[in-house]
């Protein structure tokens, strides 16, 4: 139980979720609605997107969304974060980029605190945050609700989605990180 | 009486959301190294990962179609279809949503497994995701979908 769960293990399982969550309440599996349940719920200010009734639609997901932080708690306690579990040519490529800690679930070097202080900090951290709430509300949908409910049911927008979620990583991955991070 | 349904009904969903915060956290899936080395093609390790997440909830659809099962409401459960449009919503918020992604080396379900877990500097990706969403709430009208 303490070590990392193989792909045979861990895939089903999330796989579970999309019927686990139509059994519950004919609720579709999709995460990223959270974020703009998050700004109906705060500042919906007098934007027609966030006009609606966020409890009654968005509740359910809230409340999920809840479970899923309180499970990396319950799961980071039972997981030793010391050990590298990415390959070898990964760790060499991330070397060259000046990633040499590889252990724990975020790069130590690059994601703290103090790398707020730094633009390389505010364009990955902020920035990429910010990519991630435009781009999934845009898209309609993030890896949970394209990726996984919208390929697993047939949907042609969802496979269209996904290879941009793939196009626009493999930009980030392969041409900005290695200027970024130089 | 119906106050106390409703609150019984959003623990199911911490529930189950709890769940599929272990399974992420155990599975190394919201680790920005996993998403990396994906990026990088250095591991099948996350495309076995997400295909048999696929083929699970695939072929779970399937049955419960095939079996007509319905909610309390006799609706019948699945997933709703999404309209295509132009199109241009999807591959051009998609492409946005990766670039983030390999940023930050987490989805919006993983940031805030992350947090959980303890990786307390993913609250600003996260805070900023949804200062990202609430953008495009407010210049959606200009947009084309």
């Amino acid at each position: 139980m303490r070590r990392p769960w193989p792909w045979y293990v861990a895939g089903p399982l999330i796989g579970m979720m999309v019927p686990a969550l139509l059994l519950a309440g004919n609720r579709a599996f999709g995460f990223s609605s959270n974020l703009r349940h998050l700004c109906a719920a705060t500042v919906p200010g007098r934007i027609p997107y966030f006009q609606y009734d966020w409890r009654r639609r968005g509740g359910w997901n809230l409340a999920f969304a809840l479970g899923v932080m309180l499970g990396g708690f319950i799961a980071s306690h039972a997981l030793d974060a010391s050990v590298v579990h990415i390959g070898d040519s990964a760790r060499q490529s991330l070397a060259s980029l000046g990633v040499h800690d590889t252990s724990g679930l975020v790069p130590r070097e690059l994601f703290h605190w103090g790398a707020l202080l730094t633009w390389r900090g505010v364009v990955t951290l902020v920035g990429g945050g910010m990519l991630i709430g435009f781009g999934t509300a845009y898209a309609g949908g993030c890896t949970s609700g394209h990726a996984i409910s919208g390929l697993a049911d047939g949907q042609l927008p969802s496979l269209v989605a996904v290879l941009g979620f793939f196009a626009g990583g493999l930009l980030a991955t392969w041409l900005i990180l290695p200027v970024l991070l130089r | 009486m119906i106050e106390s349904q409703a609150k019984e009904q959003l623990g199911i969903y911490l529930v189950i959301g709890t769940c599929f915060g272990v399974i992420i956290t155990k599975a190394e899936v919201i680790s920005w190294f996993r998403i990396q080395e994906m990026f990088r093609f250095q591991s099948v390790y996350m495309y076995a990962v997400m295909a048999s997440a696929v083929a699970t909830a695939g072929s779970s659809l399937f049955l419960i179609r095939r079996l007509g099962l319905r909610d309390g409401a006799g609706d019948l459960l699945g997933l709703a279809p999404k309209e295509m449009g132009s199109g241009r919503r999807y591959w051009i918020g998609g492409m946005l949503f990766g670039l983030g992604w390999a940023f930050v080396g987490a989805c919006p379900g993983p940031l805030f497994a992350l947090v959980g877990a303890g990786a307390t500097v993913i609250i600003v990706p996260l805070l900023s995701a949804v200062l990202g969403t609430w953008m495009y709430g407010r210049v959606r009208h200009r947009l084309p979908h």
